[in-house]
């Protein structure tokens, strides 16, 4: 690889990531006020026109905070566990077309990266959990152990029908590959365990139980405060991006669409940003409306249901390819 | 659920063979898992403390402490003559004040033999069931929240937020509001404020079947709850349970049709019932419960009419304020009440139960003749409530002990007194 190429792939990582950063800081103003509205409230209206400059202050805040680390934790794991969750959540972005031939890194097994790194993903809060040596949190690292294993299959599964169809795990192929009608529609089962398994995979509502408020306290982020729980919480958000832009890539047709006029390429990257907020406002709608899974249903759900559907999936694609 | 109960013996028997000589470490020893949850705890209603002793996710073993909020009001009250306690039991049930000061006032007025006129015997039907509604309310809305519907917490607190503001217009107090008076109210409720309760009421069941489409039928909510922490009618009553978590058991028992109080007798409602005597049976019985409610009021304010809201009862009610002005007996009689309070009492012993949002809340008093009650012992919903939460969640998995805390319904400012 020539200097000048290494270049533009670091120019590119450095944009793509601040840029992403950015809309992983105001998608949490979004859920606010997608939730507030939702609940007859306003969401923050206070810092800046219509709250627009709480973000700003929010980080503000957590960078300012008092760094406290209770004195029974095992510092360096303590120290790593949050960091290894931004890590993954924001590398797994490479791989993800945002337009027509653009991805920071082209690779041929993009859906087994982004897979292998939201695995990864949550060491982050098993490794937290533990290293807190609280019970609450050591509890919501466990459940989050047990839920990673039993949904990080039903996701995979899922994603072996698209595979099949596409003949490929390049998320690019995948996308030129729904040139003739997204995958939405024959891999209906898929699109709906892989929905399921991605909101379990990311922690979230009805499957937040690592960090369930009302039983756990916030399970494995009980002990982290200020900076700390901020990069917790970025990776929270940086999986929900992750999972929808996958979504949207191997489901909705990522960046395809009619040509905006005036709009060039950027065309492309319009149709698949209106595609994964699409995504992340199903994510906050289902948060304002659902209550809680228990524990041993969660895992049931996974097992007894997700599991085999995918399956089945798998087997009803190859017969039709065979067909 | 026989997998649960199974889980639960090998626990026990683990245990056994943990302690028994014979085992020499052949087979790896489990112990259980001892987790404190509250006093500070988001979902313990309060501060109630639970000590768990957890086999996974499972519960061995549930042990409540209470006690952080005991202020000794049985206590306190044996110096007070009959006229001062009034505050304090604002303080018991904090979330429904009203229904408390309007169970004390009952109980004195059966032990002094007070008649109340009709006006005021209204007035009080028709607030003790808006602060059933207030209570139900409050109570759906943290026991979603801890089940982790969060919509239902925010649509919950924007209705009890009017019927506070009801209360704050009828006598300026929002949470500890002191209304009811011995033998009478503070003050009387002008037509408005009924009109605009009736306006309330109009809107009210739509507003349940609001929270009833977030919930009622969402499979989440039924998987969490029904099936979950049964209590059998038997031992519901055994554990001395009451108000609507013994009546989600199928026991049709409400104080309002036992003790002679208010003016239940005189408008159409029905005892509301589950059958199963899970946490959904005792949700349906208090969603149930808020159309009985509102439909008491209601017809309460049909049949309300003018006329006086004190009692002739000259031990505790003020002589009217132009008399006190004018002649000396009356000004003595103020003076002397206000400042001493009533100086006799009959002598006995009294229990008088009325039904609280909780359930059924009684005040024994044993009298010995002065103005201040000898001994005075309040027998409290939630502290009986509590009691039974360790039956209902040793074999169940943690997150159930949340949704049974939610179920019975208890307030620790009641439980601890």
């Amino acid at each position: 690889m020539s200097v000048s190429a290494m270049l533009l792939v670091f120019i590119k990582t450095i944009l793509v990531v601040s840029v992403f950063l950015i809309h992983v800081m105001y998608v949490q103003y979004f859920e606010r006020k997608v939730i507030g509205h939702m609940q007859s409230r306003m969401g923050p209206m206070r810092v800046g026109w219509h709250g627009l400059l709480q973000p700003i202050a929010d980080s503000i805040k957590l960078f300012f905070k008092e760094d406290i680390i209770p004195s029974a934790a095992d510092r360096p794991i303590f120290y790593i566990a949050p960091i290894i969750g931004v890590i993954a959540g924001v590398s797994s972005v490479a791989v993800i077309p945002l337009w027509e031939n653009f991805s920071i890194a082209n690779l041929n097994v993009g859906i087994l990266y982004i897979l292998a790194l939201s695995s990864i993903a949550s060491y982050s809060v098993i490794l937290g959990g533990w290293a807190s040596n609280s019970k609450y949190s050591f509890l919501g690292g466990l459940r989050s152990s047990a839920q990673v294993i039993s949904y990080e299959i039903a996701m995979g599964l899922s994603l072996v029908g698209v595979m099949m169809m596409a003949g490929s795990a390049n998320l690019n192929d995948i996308v030129k590959a729904q040139a003739n009608g997204w995958f939405i529609v024959p891999q209906i089962i898929a699109f709906v365990v892989f929905f399921i398994s991605a909101l379990a995979e990311t922690n979230r509502v009805p499957f937040d139980l690592p960090e369930a408020e009302t039983e756990l306290v916030s399970g494995f982020a009980t002990e982290y405060s200020g900076m700390r729980w901020a990069l917790f919480f970025m990776a929270e958000y940086a999986g929900m991006f992750v999972m929808s832009g996958l979504a949207a890539t191997c489901f909705l047709g990522g960046w395809s669409g009619p040509q905006i006029p005036f709009m060039g390429t950027m065309s492309g990257l319009i149709w698949f940003l209106m595609k994964l907020y699409m995504f992340i406002f199903i994510y906050f709608w289902i948060r304002a409306t659902l209550p809680r899974y228990r524990y041993d249903q969660l895992m049931g759900l996974g097992w007894k249901i997700f599991i085999p559907l995918a399956l089945l999936n798998i087997v009803i694609t190859g017969l039709v390819k065979i067909l | 659920m026989p997998c649960t109960q199974r889980k639960l013996t090998t626990g026990i028997l683990m245990n056994e063979m943990k302690h028994s000589p014979n085992n020499n470490g052949s087979r790896l020893a489990t112990k259980e898992f001892t987790l404190n949850m509250g006093p500070q705890h988001p979902a313990t209603h309060g501060v109630l403390r639970l000590v768990l002793d957890l086999d996974g996710e499972t519960i061995v073993k549930c042990t409540p402490y209470v006690g952080y909020l005991h202020r000794g009001v049985e206590k306190l009250s044996e110096n007070r003559n009959y006229l001062q306690i009034l505050p304090l039991t604002d303080r018991l049930d904090y979330i429904s004040s009203m229904s408390n000061n309007i169970g004390y006032c009952v109980a004195v007025e059966k032990l002094f033999g007070i008649e109340l006129p009709e006006r005021t015997e209204y007035i009080r039907t028709i607030v003790s069931e808006l602060s059933r509604i207030a209570n139900h309310l409050l109570w759906l809305a943290t026991h979603a929240l801890d089940i982790g519907a969060m919509t239902v917490f925010l649509y919950c607190f924007r209705e009890r937020e009017k019927i506070l503001d009801l209360f704050e217009r009828l006598c300026g107090a929002r949470l500890t509001v002191s209304y009811p008076r011995i033998g009478g109210l503070k003050n009387d409720a002008d037509a408005r404020w009924l009109e605009d309760v009736l306006a309330f009421t109009d809107e009210f069941p739509g507003r349940v079947g609001q929270y009833e489409t977030l919930i009622n039928k969402n499979r989440i909510w039924l998987r969490r709850t029904k099936g979950v922490g049964v209590i059998s009618a038997e031992d519901a009553i055994n554990w001395g349970l009451s108000g609507p978590t013994l009546r989600g058991s199928g026991v049709p028992y409400d104080v309002r049709t036992v003790t002679q109080y208010g003016m239940y007798h005189k408008v159409k409602w029905k005892i509301c019932t589950g059958k199963n005597g899970d946490i959904y049976d005792r949700y349906r019985v208090r969603m149930d419960e808020f159309h009985q409610s509102n439909s008491i009021i209601r017809q309460c304010i049909e049949q309300i009419s003018e006329g006086p809201i004190m009692a002739d009862a000259p031990k505790f009610t003020l002589p009217p304020k132009d008399r006190v002005l004018s002649d000396m007996e009356h000004l003595i009689h103020h003076f002397v009440l206000i400042t001493k309070g009533p100086q006799t009492a009959p002598e006995g012993e009294l229990y008088v139960p009325t039904e609280v949002p909780k359930g059924e809340l009684g005040f024994f008093f044993v009298s010995d003749g002065t103005g201040k009650p000898y001994r005075m012992r309040i027998r409290s919903p939630s502290f009986v409530h509590v009691a039974a939460l360790p039956r209902l969640c040793e074999g169940e998995l943690l997150a159930d002990i949340i949704a049974n805390i939610g179920s019975i319904d208890i307030v620790l400012g009641e439980c601890d007194r």
